[in-house]
């Protein structure tokens, strides 16, 4: 990891490593997104409306897979004081987020025709929300803790402790009675209950919507490098006139 | 001697650590109060007061559904077990509410024992499946957890 602690050197993997994930994404997501619209049937119960589903369970996926990226690179921060980490999680939160609220606007559409409402205070959607104003806390913190000079210690701390949201959104739906279906793909012991026929575009949609998230990561921590370089050169030229 | 970093790593851990364990046992305080809603059986079993406003979880029974004239009102029983309410509601039923399917119902217990819904909300489970494997799939399975 400490091979990237030089930004040259991270940037040069970065530029095309942007590209490779924004490209490979997009031919991921495509099909996935066909697949999902026009090829699978419909749902024995819910008919075209459980479509959603093909952007819903990435968005999940990818709100909660944001914050353990974010803690991983606080964690790193905080223990290693990798220059970059700071860099990583700044750039990580306003991605998880525009995924968590993805994930919390489809479930909604979902809600409406499916169970009735479109929002219930059960534990499933109540912890996914918190998990959406985590990080707007984390990016306002992160924020305010830069703008005062901070190396941010406080928003690295903020984002570890964050994680406990996380397994009480994984298991909410097993632990309460919820209004939330309980969860339909195990990781863990590698079953699904979608059907064949309806699974698989939703690996494609996973897997694009993941390397989507990734490129935008990605060029959100170059444009925070340039930044730093557009500053650090603008004071030298300030220092030099003087 | 551990090194600084070593140091901050173990810090790190010790402090997941009881932020896990904080978390796990306030969930484990909440969980009777964090139930989004009580079953047939948590009636049955006399756990709940009448005329407090709650929500009741459970399946509808098969053949328990009945429309009265009004067109708009509906009793049906719902099952948690062998623990069985009846219901009673009037109002626009959601598309997905049917039999042998789970739904959620706000309103209260009355002194005689039924249920009187304000609102129902439908809930499926988390298969999905093409039409045609219907039957085959849902006549031995509940969509109970």
């Amino acid at each position: 990891m400490h091979r990237f602690a030089n930004p040259t050197r991270f940037l040069k993997f970065a530029r095309p490593a942007t590209w490779v994930c924004l490209s490979l994404g997009l031919l991921l997501l495509v099909p996935g997104i066909y697949g999902g619209l026009f090829i699978t049937p419909p749902d024995y119960l819910q008919g075209d409306s459980a479509r959603i589903l093909y952007v819903h369970v990435p968005a999940a996926w990818l709100g909660m897979a944001g914050w353990s990226g974010l803690a991983a690179a606080s964690i790193a921060q905080i223990v290693w004081r990798h220059p970059l980490a700071f860099v990583a999680a700044q750039a990580t939160a306003p991605v998880g987020a525009v995924f968590a609220a993805l994930c919390l606007a489809t479930g909604s559409i979902w809600g409406r025709p499916t169970w009735g409402t479109w929002w219930e205070w059960d534990g499933r959607l109540t912890s996914m929300l918190i998990l959406f104003f985590l990080y707007l806390a984390y990016i306002a913190l992160a924020d305010a803790d830069r703008e005062r000079g901070g190396e941010g210690r406080i928003a690295a701390i903020f984002g570890i402790a964050g994680t406990a949201i996380l397994p009480v959104i994984h298991y909410s739906v097993l632990w309460w009675n919820t209004l939330h279906q309980g969860q339909s793909i195990s990781f863990v012991r590698g079953e699904s209950s979608i059907a064949e026929e309806l699974f698989w575009p939703l690996p494609l949609t996973a897997g694009g919507f993941t390397l989507l998230f990734a490129a935008a990561v990605l060029m959100f921590m170059r444009a925070e490098l340039a930044r730093g370089r557009v500053e650090a050169r603008l004071r030298r030229q300030a220092e030099g006139q003087r | 001697m551990m090194r600084p970093k070593q140091q901050r790593l173990v810090l790190v851990v010790a402090a997941l650590v009881a932020l896990g364990g904080a978390a796990l046992l306030a969930l484990w305080g909440l969980e009777s109060r964090a139930a989004y809603f009580v079953t047939p059986s948590d009636i049955v079993a006399g756990k709940v007061e009448a005329g407090v406003p709650l929500r009741l979880g459970g399946m509808v029974r098969e053949g328990s559904l009945d429309r009265k004239p009004d067109g708009v009102t509906v009793s049906f029983e719902a099952v948690s077990g062998a623990d069985v309410v009846e219901v009673s509601y009037t109002g626009i039923l959601p598309d997905l509410f049917r039999e042998g399917s789970g739904m959620v119902a706000e309103g209260r217990l009355g002194a005689d024992g039924r249920f009187l819904a304000d609102t129902i909300l439908a809930k499926h489970d988390e298969r999905y499946m093409p039409p045609p494997l219907e039957k085959a799939q849902a006549a031995g399975e509940t969509l109970e957890r």
